[in-house]
């Protein structure tokens, strides 16, 4: 029975229309999955359109040239309420990257550090690094960033009684205010100091790495770098009478004028973030030591290598190759999660485009333009994570 | 979080037409079939929309939807109050999602003329002002030269702001919170010298504050607000419904029906207030609602005076003036069209 059906089949299939044949079908299908695809967007946007028209709802981007008529606290670059719509779009934007940005460096420090310290062989630091993980990981964000934000408001002091650092700077519930550095003639050739003297310190780099490869004869790297790019342009700024001044911030019947201020929502919501994802971050590194077989650790340790140049040289770098791939996760995370500053009062885009939207009622365009950005930032994240995991995964030889 | 529920109601809007999620065509039938009314309110402003010990919504705008809702099903309690914030509440109406908003939404232009609504009227004739601790020393709004104002996003209050201090060349630094609460507490800690909303607004929240009697309103007022409830643009048998509610509350105080007095009202031979009771013309059925509309409000909800002084008056904790919202005979500016 099961052969002549075959065999049926076979001859069915060669007789067939062409309708019958599977490579046929599957372009028919493919094409018809295309044409459902393309049908439903259109229906979409066509439907939208017609929508806002008919509820009489302001639609396009007209708005972006508009003058915006608010304040935001924090901007990075010149904003006023006389500025655009637009103005304020790239303003909210370039808080979420600076406290992604600064977020990101501190969650990975702050994550590896822990990651190291739950397989201390040091009970109390192994143990501390355990509750700090378990502690962490498993309360809402929000609710942390909540307990941060109150939490230094309620710490620090009103304006009028604000601690007085040293070197002009001032602690307050207003927030840190610094001196702002100031530039003079002369700075420009400290700049080209710093410029020579980084490229400088990158040659030896090369040089010493060559020569170690050769004669196995180590460099001290570290000094020679502190020595051309911090030193050498300190010297040559001494020597041209300190080109810069500081502008010192000034207490006012208020706040604090001149200087720089870091509001205590910029450092509730990095605190929050990083202290947040470094916990996921220090799992991440856990696992990918414990990944490292045994053996290597021990042909480190047959070759005369002490345990912290083991952890450097032979397991962090073979770690790598798994912790980056989940590492670049928690970095989209990070940057999409500084969207719950706008509970804080953290000026970052959903903040500011929520009031953009509020003001010109467009939501439909003003929500795409912000996943836009969402989206645009993740993609370029996980494409230089992808190239820098391209360049530690393991060559083989 | 918030982003994402105002983006799928912004789906809403866009999917609308092949759902037919959007009740708007249907209008007040849709909204009888459904047997309550949506009605769009505040997260919780002490006189105007706050849930009580028992968890009903009270409010001079919940009181506004319960006329309402008296109105179509005869029922107070027939309409679900959603809570919104400032950032949700036209999306959520543009989406159909409630069928009004009644809450402290200030009637400007560019909110009337490009975002697809109408306002029904005035429930309420506010002004921006200014809160501060005593402790400042400050007496007017023009001495806050630098200082930090809390302020809430969203609303036409940050616009306000920033024109105030603009025409003033004085500065100031925003701080913007998203919900009332967290605005307070951050007033509260003293992270803003200044706290900045419309000032029966500022009036309400003043009562959420640890020590209430430290803080201080200032005599200034920066700007108009006008706030009353909203409807779709479009649906003009449920626009004219809206607002003759609203004529109706001021109508029966002008007319002295009270709750109290309604029944007996209501033998009056006084013309103007057989109709306006439902007993001589069919003026219910123009606005598709029962001829006894007025009536019934009266004796469940009772007339703008009464809930005037329910939710604001000397006997509340919040205690505003009633002022410019004195019927126009008291030399106010609630004035409403004869039912005639």
């Amino acid at each position: 029975m099961a052969v002549t059906s075959s065999e049926r089949t076979g001859d069915d299939a060669s007789k067939a229309s062409l309708l019958y044949r599977p490579e046929v079908r599957q372009i028919i299908y493919q094409v018809v999955l295309a044409l459902a695809l393309v049908m439903f967007f259109y229906t979409i946007v066509t439907n939208a359109a017609e929508n806002m028209r008919r509820l009489n709802i302001a639609s396009g981007l007209g708005f972006w040239n508009r003058t915006s008529g608010f304040d935001v606290g924090q901007h990075l670059i010149p904003y006023s309420a006389t500025s655009t719509y637009g103005d304020a779009f790239w303003v909210g934007m370039l808080n979420t990257l600076l406290v992604a940005a600064i977020g990101i460096v501190l969650a990975t420090i702050i994550g590896f550090l822990v990651g190291v310290g739950r397989l201390s062989s040091n009970w109390l630091v192994a143990r501390l690094s355990t509750v700090y993980v378990e502690l962490l990981r498993n309360m809402p964000l929000l609710l942390q960033l909540f307990f941060w934000y109150f939490a230094v408001l309620k710490v620090l002091p009103q304006a009028r009684q604000a601690i007085v650092l040293p070197g002009g700077s001032f602690l307050s519930n207003r927030g840190l205010n610094l001196p702002s550095p100031v530039a003079e003639p002369g700075l420009g050739i400290v700049g080209i100091a710093l410029l020579v003297g980084i490229a400088l310190s990158i040659a030896v780099g090369m040089w010493a790495k060559r020569r170690r490869l050769l004669t196995g004869q180590p460099f001290p790297v570290l000094w020679s770098t502190v020595g051309l790019a911090m030193l050498m342009p300190l010297v040559v700024a001494l020597i041209l009478g300190r080109p810069m001044s500081f502008d010192y911030p000034i207490k006012g019947t208020f706040n604090f004028t001149g200087g720089i201020v870091v509001t205590p929502e910029f450092l509730a919501l990095l605190f929050g973030l990083s202290l947040y994802t470094a916990s996921f971050i220090a799992e991440i590194v856990r696992a990918g030591i414990l990944a490292v077989s045994k053996g290597q650790k021990e042909a480190a340790a047959a070759l005369g290598l002490q345990p912290s140049q083991a952890l450097r040289l032979v397991v962090v770098p073979q770690a790598m190759r798994i912790v980056i791939p989940p590492l670049t996760s928690q970095y989209l995370n990070l940057t999409k999660n500084s969207s719950l500053g706008l509970a804080i009062a953290y000026p970052e885009l959903v903040s500011v485009t929520g009031t953009m939207l509020n003001q010109t009622g467009q939501a439909v365009e003003i929500i795409l333009m912000v996943m836009g950005v969402y989206l645009t930032l993740s993609l370029l994240t996980s494409a230089f994570m992808n190239w820098f995991n391209s360049r530690v995964a393991l060559v083989e030889r | 979080m918030k982003s994402l529920k105002i983006a799928g109601m912004a789906a809403l809007v866009a999917l609308a037409g092949t759902t037919g999620a959007l009740a708007q065509a249907k209008g007040l039938d849709a909204i009888k079939a459904r047997g309550t009314l949506l009605c769009g309110t505040s997260p919780g402003v002490p006189g105007f929309a706050q849930p009580d010990d028992k968890g009903n919504w009270v409010g001079l705008d919940v009181d506004y939807c319960r006329a309402l809702a008296v109105a179509i099903f005869n029922d107070p309690m027939k309409v679900t109050f959603k809570p919104l914030t400032s950032k949700e509440r036209f999306t959520a109406l543009q989406s159909g999602e409630v069928d009004l908003l009644s809450r402290t939404t200030t009637w400007t232009m560019s909110r009337d003329s490009s975002m697809g609504m109408s306002f029904a009227g005035v429930t309420l004739y506010d002004g921006q002002g200014f809160m501060v601790k005593k402790s400042l020393g400050v007496k007017a709004a023009k001495e806050l030269n630098g200082a930090s104002v809390c302020v809430q996003t969203g609303t036409t209050t940050e616009l306000n702001l920033a024109d105030f201090f603009r025409t003033n060349k004085i500065t100031y630094k925003p701080v913007v919170f998203e919900k009332a609460d967290e605005t307070v507490a951050a007033f509260d800690s003293g992270r803003c010298d200044a706290y900045t909303n419309d000032r029966s607004g500022l009036a309400a929240e003043r009562t959420k504050l640890k020590k209430p009697d430290d803080a201080v309103v200032l005599p200034d007022i920066i700007s108009k607000e006008p706030l009353g409830p909203v409807v779709r643009q479009g649906d003009s048998q449920f626009f004219t419904l809206a607002k003759w509610v609203y004529f109706a509350l001021l109508n029966l105080e002008e007319a002295g029906v009270t709750q109290a007095n309604v029944d007996e009202m209501a033998k009056s031979a006084n013309p103007d207030i057989k109709r306006l009771l439902g007993s001589e013309g069919e003026f219910g059925k123009g606005i598709g609602v029962a001829n006894d509309w007025a009536y019934q409000i009266a004796k469940k909800v009772g007339n703008y005076g009464e809930i005037y002084d329910r939710h604001f008056g000397p006997k509340t904790p919040i205690n505003i003036e009633r002022g410019q919202n004195k019927l126009w005979t008291q030399g106010g500016l609630q004035y409403a069209p004869p039912i005639r």
